[in-house]
């Protein structure tokens, strides 16, 4: 009824190639923007923003990530953790080497720097395929953990092999250390998440997406219309790894203030992001924020839950934790495993016919 | 997705709204899932019984009741994060960690909120410098402590001289394995024993490398900074390459039953440190067998009461309740404040006639807090298992560590910390 192309008249090209064609999404894509930017930070929280928010949005800059390069691209990487830990360390030397120059543009050059590496270690793909590359990039995320532990340098020296974020400043607000306030926390990671989000969504609908999805779909097919898989492949590692550097630097630097490499960019983290890619749905820019949203409010929901209303010992809940989550990845493996994205698509198809299906 | 926020927002808003009663509300960000669950529920189960005990026998302290938040995190710095800012609303007065990692993320964010925090014998050493590190606060000992109390220790079964002998260090490959590096560099420059450092990952399981490499090196005494499973691995890879045990000498974060028995007879012989006495006939388990255990009320399953950890947990919690009693005195309310738990833990004295009165005579060494040492005594026992008898042995009496080798440290260490974050060293 209200959900419908009919009645939207496109009257230019651009008009016609618009992220959201139908008026209700569109609307919608508003609503969301206005509620993230006008209404969240004035009722935000130290719990609400270091618990859920901050984590799911810089979780979701790292499942887009990795959405770019497994669900667009079709390569299959392990590494997710071992990049974000070039992010972190890379804004760590930053912002340490350069304390003036704004954290902005740390980020982004830290993004910047992961990119590097990541098509560096994106080189093998061009050879082998499918398991085997997942092996290779798991070969990037042990040699990345191994580097940062090893080489004293990247951690100033210091003596316990931690880094921690120095205080830093945007427009005169604190937006690292212990004094920083929910809100500017949850801001700064909104406006990466938003321009992310953006630029991801519009590159996977250009000419590079494109070439990505071609890629994915059958290599020697998209190679015989004139993909050049070199070009494909090693950009789509750089981009990847571009958004995953973001997230590692904003996950050291605004969310944990210090990091242990070890212990935040384990496998484990690889895995985590891969799940959000997988439950959330590959290749779909929502699918990350649904799959980084999933992953992070259903820890905090089953504690509270668990622990908080039924009282329950901590133990039991945090085991039936890893069963729950473990019995949903098979789940969505099995029933859908076009994940949370596809649910909504059908939602949307289902909605364009409301209220006279037939 | 939006829909399931709003969901999750509204769940998480009972926790949000809870209770403001005049109580003491200590959390216990406990561990008792994940590779280091067997350190962490022991300690936990005798942090929280004391409480609980103190409760049941004597209505709280001062009359006021404690009231314990039991927190999971798995020793997951991120897990830890959420357990601190979904319990410091509550009134915390205390945080008690277990853990290095989250010990490093919870310095800025207590000092900033105002909450103390106690790093018993873990977290950052340098945290002694009560002038730097206003809130926080690791007595009665630390790493570094522990290294040159295992050094004094080696060079007094020496003769007085380490001069090239060789000394590996097996140590947990994060912030707390690499904290005693530097002491022991320092050492070994003093001392003139040659240092070897072997790191093992997380979370410990895999050590055969390190070991070969001891077994082709042949040091003549092994350290070891482990935690959780790795010290089971690292006794048992021990055992397997024939090196002697006694030769074999743990932190005290790596001596508790459960490190050894897995290996059974083949662990006879290994030392470890230890900050308490071992005495499973305290009077202080009495009462909370009586107490808390048949009451029900027991916060594991009551089987650990009087091991090396449970002792260890029970005296991190008697330490909390008697900094609450001597803040309860200076402030004269009941009602304290984490400001006022805070002023209770600077001005800690612990005797031995107090340790009696508690019903743990001798547990901990004696020892003073004041706004400069926030780092205790730093004494430290060498004890040694007996595998047949099933039961630690303390070897020595309390040795004092080299604090003209720990204190330089200290002081250097703090200094960058307050430089890198603009803290002007002073008292509060």
């Amino acid at each position: 009824m209200f959900y419908r192309e009919a009645g939207d008249f496109k009257t230019s090209y651009e008009a016609d190639s618009q992220t959201f064609p139908i008026k209700f999404d569109r609307y919608r894509f508003w609503a969301v923007l206005a509620v993230a930017y006008l209404v969240i930070p004035f009722i935000i929280n130290d719990y609400w923003a270091n618990a859920i928010l901050v984590p799911f949005l810089i979780y979701t800059i790292a499942a887009i990530g990795l959405n770019i390069l497994t669900g667009y691209c079709g390569q299959v990487s392990l590494g997710t953790g071992g990049f974000m830990a070039v992010g972190a360390y890379a804004m760590y030397k930053l912002m340490t080497a350069f304390p003036d120059v704004s954290i902005m543009i740390h980020v982004i050059l830290a993004g910047g720097i992961t990119a590097v590496v990541g098509a560096a270690f994106g080189l093998p793909s061009l050879r082998i395929k499918g398991f085997y590359l997942a092996v290779a990039t798991l070969a990037a995320q042990f040699f990345l953990v191994w580097l940062f532990n090893k080489v004293a340098w990247f951690y100033n020296y210091s003596a316990s092999g931690q880094i921690n974020a120095p205080e830093r400043f945007v427009g005169g607000i604190a937006v690292t250390g212990p004094n920083t306030d929910a809100w500017a926390k949850y801001m700064i990671c909104l406006v990466f998440v938003t321009v992310c989000a953006i630029i991801a969504r519009n590159l996977t609908r250009g000419t590079m997406g494109r070439k990505w999805m071609a890629i994915r779909d059958m290599d020697i097919a998209a190679e015989i219309i004139g993909v050049n898989p070199l070009q494909a492949k090693l950009s789509a590692f750089a981009v990847s790894s571009f958004f995953i550097g973001i997230s590692g630097a904003l996950f050291f630097s605004v969310y944990l203030g210090a990091v242990e490499v070890g212990e935040a960019f384990g496998i484990q983290k690889s895995f985590l992001v891969l799940f959000m890619v997988i439950i959330g749905g590959l290749g779909s820019i929502f699918g990350s924020f649904a799959g980084a949203g999933f992953l992070v409010l259903l820890p905090v929901a089953l504690k509270v839950i668990g622990v908080d209303l039924l009282g329950w010992p901590t133990d039991i809940v945090a085991h039936l934790q890893l069963v729950i989550i473990g019995a949903l990845i098979m789940f969505f493996l099995i029933k859908e495993p076009h994940g949370l994205a596809q649910f909504w698509r059908v939602a949307k198809e289902k909605l364009r016919l409301w209220p006279f299906p037939y | 997705m939006k829909l399931k926020t709003l969901a999750a927002m509204a769940l998480a808003g009972t926790l949000a709204a809870g209770p403001a009663l005049a109580e003491l509300v200590i959390p216990d960000l406990s561990y008792r899932t994940g590779p280091y669950a067997a350190g962490g529920t022991p300690f936990s189960d005798g942090y929280q019984d004391y409480f609980h005990m103190l409760n049941a026998r004597d209505g709280g302290v001062g009359d006021e009741m404690f009231r314990i938040i039991e927190c999971e995190t798995g020793y997951n710095t991120e897990k830890g994060v959420e357990c601190y800012e979904s319990t410091k609303g509550e009134g915390a007065l205390i945080y008690q960690p277990l853990s290095t990692g989250i010990t490093y993320q919870l310095i800025p964010k207590a000092t900033a909120d105002g909450i103390p925090l106690h790093t018993m014998g873990y977290g950052r050493t340098s945290a002694a410098n009560g002038e730097v590190f206003n809130w926080v606060f690791n007595y009665p000992a630390n790493y570094w402590d522990a290294a040159s109390v295992m050094v004094n220790y080696l060079l007094d079964e020496n003769g007085g001289s380490l001069d090239g002998k060789k000394i590996a260090l097996v140590y947990h490959n994060s912030a707390y394995g690499k904290e005693p590096i530097r002491t022991l560099e320092n050492l070994s420059a003093q001392h003139g024993f040659e240092l070897t450092q072997l790191a093992v990952d997380h979370p410990g399981q895999e050590q055969k490398s390190q070991w070969l490499q001891i077994r082709r090196e042949r040091p003549d005494y092994v350290l070891m900074w482990g935690w959780g499973v790795m010290n089971q691995v690292a006794v048992q890879e021990a055992a397997n390459i024939g090196f002697p045990m006694e030769n074999f000498i743990g932190n005290w974060w790596a001596g508790a039953e459960h490190d050894v028995i897995p290996a059974g007879d083949a662990a006879n012989g290994y030392k470890s440190l230890n900050m308490n006495r071992i005495d499973a006939n305290l009077p202080v388990f009495d009462d909370i067998r009586t107490h808390v255990h048949d009451a029900g009320n027991a916060a594991g399953d009551g089987s650990n009461i009087g091991n090396v950890l449970y002792t260890r947990g029970m005296y991190a919690a008697m330490l909390a309740a008697e900094a609450v009693a001597k803040a309860q005195e200076i402030h004269g309310t009941a009602a304290i404040t984490s400001a006022m738990m805070r002023d209770g833990m600077e001005a800690l004295d612990i005797t031995d006639a107090r340790m009696q009165e508690l019903g743990m005579a001798d547990i901990g060494p004696e020892f003073t807090v004041s706004c400069q040492d926030h780092g205790g005594s730093g004494l430290g026992i060498v004890q040694q298992w007996d595998a047949s008898a099933g039961a630690w042995v303390a070897l020595t009496d309390y040795i004092a560590p080299d604090d003209a080798v720990t204190l330089p440290l200290i002081m250097e260490d703090s200094g960058a910390f307050a430089a890198e974050n603009n803290i002007e060293a002073g008292c509060m």
